[in-house]
């Protein structure tokens, strides 16, 4: 096996699988390492949301409308277990107020390109039989959508055509005269290329550190609950809408707005607790507690249902919660593409495609400017 | 009982096998409060296993050996003002800090009525459950665990079928066998995959354990009593019957357990207790962060300093969640788990050096030298697979074949059992993987350069399924929110 390509991928998470596909799909040879199995980092422990639906206009509305067009074409391509869904979103308010609130919001992303279509109480019973009686109304949003974050990453990589080495952990980044990319070096050996792109998630700051740049990823912890196999009790991707501020906040303190999905194999995934805990993977009792009691105000019925398990993860995010997307102001050859938080599944193909133009020269499909990892720079 | 509802237990205890009660009892004895908590409704675990007193069974011990032992140590919980939580189901143990820690059960007739159960020290005494790897026809009607099988005749005296073939590895099948045979059953053969030979290299060991040798005998002669032949190094590799199970096949294999062509040969049954060993219940433990090792048979165990307790400080562990190995050991290790928290507790340090804890560790660790023997003799071979085809269901809850798995691992980037998981949803049903994870383990691992590495100690952060219900009513906590 020869261990020189165009560009070598850091990290076999979601993000860098869309980097390898689309980098492949330019016609550029790609090596994908990661340093364990397909999907091990934040992507095997995420929720599948391709949300539009919580987020206010502003560069990430672009990568993720973009996202949500891109996802639409891969479900065509890509094999149908990935389990694309296209089942749109539902936000509910619990009460008048709180609905003068979304109407507000849906105002301002219409004019972003976002749809949106308000639900009167009288009729949220129709999109969703389940829900709670007496809620304020809500707002539909059909361009939300679902993957199965895993399969989708295992998927894109094979459908990428790249040369994909797990179980190998990147050690130093090599580089060569005036500070140019070379390569990696892994406990494997080395391997060579004239780009290199930090799709290392959560752990991009220390990837970005082995090469000597700067990046300040940080890991927020989110617990997921699963249920018991269930027939469709639950139809689009259900919130409150306390989750846009949740979403939207820095604080530390645990935060809980729950949002409540089916999945096509039965069980109910109910996530979107997010606090900032380091890497402690202990089972937080309270934050499940928060989510049982958000997703049973929502829909009583699930009262009565089990909790199977839960997981956690850690969301990668940088200080402004963008993500990374482009070029190292320092160090020429290296590319990050992290940093995505709460929403690296959604924004995956967007960013594959940035990456992609970046590494071939061409103009990027939207303005990157906003993304640029150079942002961070500690002021010299 | 702790002085008044808001004061915590000393201790409490998790689990009402041989090693819980034991820990539970001298606990008790030495002055401290002590909860001790089962799923089950009566003491006595696996082993002492009996019919609920409602069912009529005029003489349990009829099935036990051991009974006088057990009876001893229900009388002294009698005495000794332990407060035993019968029908708690265990989900989770968390600690705040430095405080005490908090037991979340779930109880009631309906199992979902949240409780909390707070103490200063936890002992984990959670046993075992049974090791199953899949072989073609495994899912049939009338296929059963062989501890399973046991636990059927000790809690309820029914018998799985009328001709029952005993395989898999392990000396509990020689104790399966002959209480099938004793209740009733026809046992046309026990087959043993592994040699028997493993101990005959430690004689020391054997030596050493008595009381093994004795065992062993009892069983001996109660499989000659009942002309049950024992064959070693051969495996049940396909089941057969439309139904329900109508013959098995049973090969021989070489020494890595991989099956020799032509050497099948059918036997008629309608019932199959199979079983590989038992897997330590650890997972309470692991979602805290504790440290396990792995077992000479490949199975993880809670790893645990000289006087039982983990390697997170405060919780101890006793019994089969520490490692496979008898009865007699788990009380063992739960006496000096008690003796161990009271010390520490009363700040008494020199409760500890007595001579009884001497005797106590010293027959701990012969015991845990044969266990260990044992384990590496009954290891399954890495030629197991090869009794697989494509078309064999692993997973049975998610219907999951070797197929399926075999495709991630080449096709998707799969190396571990989790990522399978991910991939092809192995594991994700009913039993969490309780059943199939050993076997997705191994063939996650076919693919890359250790070849079948043994199963990592799963996270599985909830021991049993919580209805939401129940965790949306525990009591708010205000004071880890940051
Ligand atoms: C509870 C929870 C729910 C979520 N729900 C959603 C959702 O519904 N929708 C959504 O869009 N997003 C969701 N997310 C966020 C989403 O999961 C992440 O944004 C996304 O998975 C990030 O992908 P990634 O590829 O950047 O990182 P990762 O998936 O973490 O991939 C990074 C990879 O880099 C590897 N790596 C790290 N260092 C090295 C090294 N030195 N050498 C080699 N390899 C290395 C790691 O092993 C890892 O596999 C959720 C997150 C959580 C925690
Ligand atoms: C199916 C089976 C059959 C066996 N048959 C035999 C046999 O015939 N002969 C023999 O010598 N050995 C047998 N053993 C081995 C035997 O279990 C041990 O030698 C001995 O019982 C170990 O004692 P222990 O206290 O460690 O665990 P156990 O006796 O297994 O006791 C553990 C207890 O913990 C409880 N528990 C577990 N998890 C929770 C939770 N989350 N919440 C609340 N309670 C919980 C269980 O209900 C159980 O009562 C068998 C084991 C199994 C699994």
């Amino acid at each position: 096996m020869s261990n020189s390509s165009d560009v070598i991928v850091v990290g076999a998470g979601v993000i860098g699988a869309a980097c390898a596909y689309y980098a492949a799909c330019s016609g550029l040879s790609v090596t994908v390492v990661d340093r364990g199995p397909v999907a091990a980092g934040t992507t095997g422990a995420g929720e599948g949301n391709l949300l539009v639906s919580d987020k206010e206009p502003g560069p990430e509305l672009e990568l993720a409308l973009l996202s949500a067009t891109l996802w639409r074409e891969l479900a065509q391509e890509l094999p149908a277990r990935i389990e694309y869904e296209a089942k749109g979103g539902l936000v509910v308010a619990s009460d008048a107020t709180g609905m003068a609130e979304l109407r507000k919001f849906a105002e301002t992303q219409a004019g972003a390109g976002v749809t949106a279509e308000e639900i009167p109480p009288g009729r949220l019973h129709d999109l969703e039989p389940h829900l709670a009686p007496g809620l304020g109304g809500g707002f539909h949003y059909p361009q939300d959508a679902q993957v199965q974050p895993a399969l989708a990453t295992a998927h894109l990589l094979r459908a990428s055509g790249a040369r994909v080495r797990t179980g190998e952990e990147v050690t130093a980044v090599l580089t060569g005269p005036h500070g140019k990319v070379r390569g990696v070096r892994t406990a494997a050996g080395d391997l060579h290329a004239p780009y290199v792109v930090n799709a290392a998630g959560t752990w991009g700051g220390e990837v970005a550190w082995l090469a000597g740049a700067h990046l300040p990823v940080l890991p927020r912890r989110g617990f997921v609950l699963v249920t018991e196999p269930l027939p469709r009790l639950v139809r689009h991707k259900v919130y409150a809408s306390d989750y846009v501020s949740g979403v939207a906040s820095g604080s530390a303190a645990l935060q809980t707005s729950v949002v409540v999905e089916g999945t096509p194999a039965g069980p109910v995934l109910i996530g979107g607790s997010r606090e900032r805990v380091g890497f402690d993977r202990t089972l937080s009792v309270e934050a499940l507690r928060r989510l049982a009691a958000q997703a049973t105000m929502l829909f009583p019925v699930l009262a009565g249902v089990r909790a199977m398990r839960t997981y956690a993860g850690f969301r990668p995010y940088l200080p402004d919660h963008l993500p990374a997307i482009g070029t190292d102001p320092r160090v020429p050859g290296l590319l990050h593409a992290c940093g995505h938080e709460g929403a690296g599944i959604g924004l995956a193909p967007a960013t594959g495609l940035v990456v992609a133009r970046l590494l071939t020269g061409d103009q990027p499909p939207l303005d990157v400017g906003p993304f640029r990892p150079g942002r961070f720079a500690p002021a010299a | 009982m702790p002085t008044s509802p808001s004061e915590p237990y000393d201790l409490a205890v998790i689990g009402a096998g041989p090693a819980g009660l034991a820990g539970a009892v001298t606990a008790g004895e030495l002055g401290l409060s002590v909860a001790l908590l089962d799923a089950a409704g009566t003491t006595g675990g696996q082993y002492f296993r009996h019919p609920a007193p409602g069912l009529g069974a005029a003489r349990p011990q009829a099935l036990h050996h051991d009974w006088a032992a057990f009876a001893a140590l229900r009388r002294r919980l009698g005495a000794s003002g332990v407060t035993h939580l019968a029908h708690h189901h265990v989900w989770t143990v968390q600690r705040q800090d430095d405080g005490p820690w908090t037991a979340h059960a779930l109880t009631g007739a309906e199992g979902d009525t949240p409780v909390r159960v707070r103490a200063r020290a936890i002992l984990l005494a959670a046993g075992a459950y049974e090791r199953q790897l899949p072989f073609p026809g495994w899912t049939l009607p009338g296929v059963v665990g062989a501890g399973g099988a046991q636990a059927m005749l000790k809690s309820g005296l029914v018998l799985p079928g009328q001709r029952v073939v005993v395989a898999g590895s392990g000396p509990l099948l020689l104790a399966v066998a002959s209480s099938l045979a004793t209740a009733g059953a026809h046992v046309p053969a026990v087959i043993e995959a592994s040699g028997y030979l493993g101990y005959a290299h430690r004689p020391l060991t054997l030596v050493a354990n008595p009381h093994k040798l004795l065992e062993a005998a009892v069983h001996g002669t109660a499989l000659l009593r009942h002309r049950i032949p024992l064959r070693t190094r051969s495996a049940v590799t396909e089941v057969h019957g439309t139904d329900r199970v109508e013959a098995v096949t049973v090969s021989r294999l070489d020494r890595d357990w991989r099956p020799l062509p032509g050497t099948g040969r059918r036997i008629a049954c309608d019932a199959l207790a199979v079983g590989h060993g038992l897997l330590p219940r650890t997972e309470l433990a692991t979602g805290l962060g504790c440290a396990t090792r792995r077992a000479p048979d490949g199975t993880h165990a809670l790893a645990l300093g000289d006087l039982q307790e983990t390697s997170v400080p405060g919780l101890w562990a006793a019994g089969e969640t520490g490692g496979i190995g008898g009865w007699q050991l788990a009380c063992a290790e739960g006496e000096l788990a008690g003796i161990a928290v009271a010390a520490r507790l009363r700040g008494l340090p020199a409760l500890t050096g007595s001579r009884r804890v001497r005797d106590l560790a010293r027959r701990r660790d012969r015991m845990r030298a044969f266990a260990d023997t044992m384990a590496a003799a009954h290891a399954p071979g890495p030629g197991w697979t090869g009794w697989l085809t494509d078309a064999t269901d692993v997973c049975r809850c998610e219907e999951v074949t070797v197929g399926g798995i075999r495709e991630a691992v080449t096709g998707l980037g799969a190396r571990d059992t989790r990522t399978v998981k991910l991939l092809t949803r192995a594991g994700m049903g009913w039993c969490q993987g309780r059943m199939c994870g050993t076997a997705v383990a191994c063939l996650a691992a076919a693919g890359t350069e250790q070849g079948t590495v043994p199963p990592s100690a799963e996270r599985r952060p909830l021991a049993v399924p919580v209805p939401l219900g129940a965790l949306a009513d525990q009591p708010a906590e205000n004071d880890r929110t940051s």
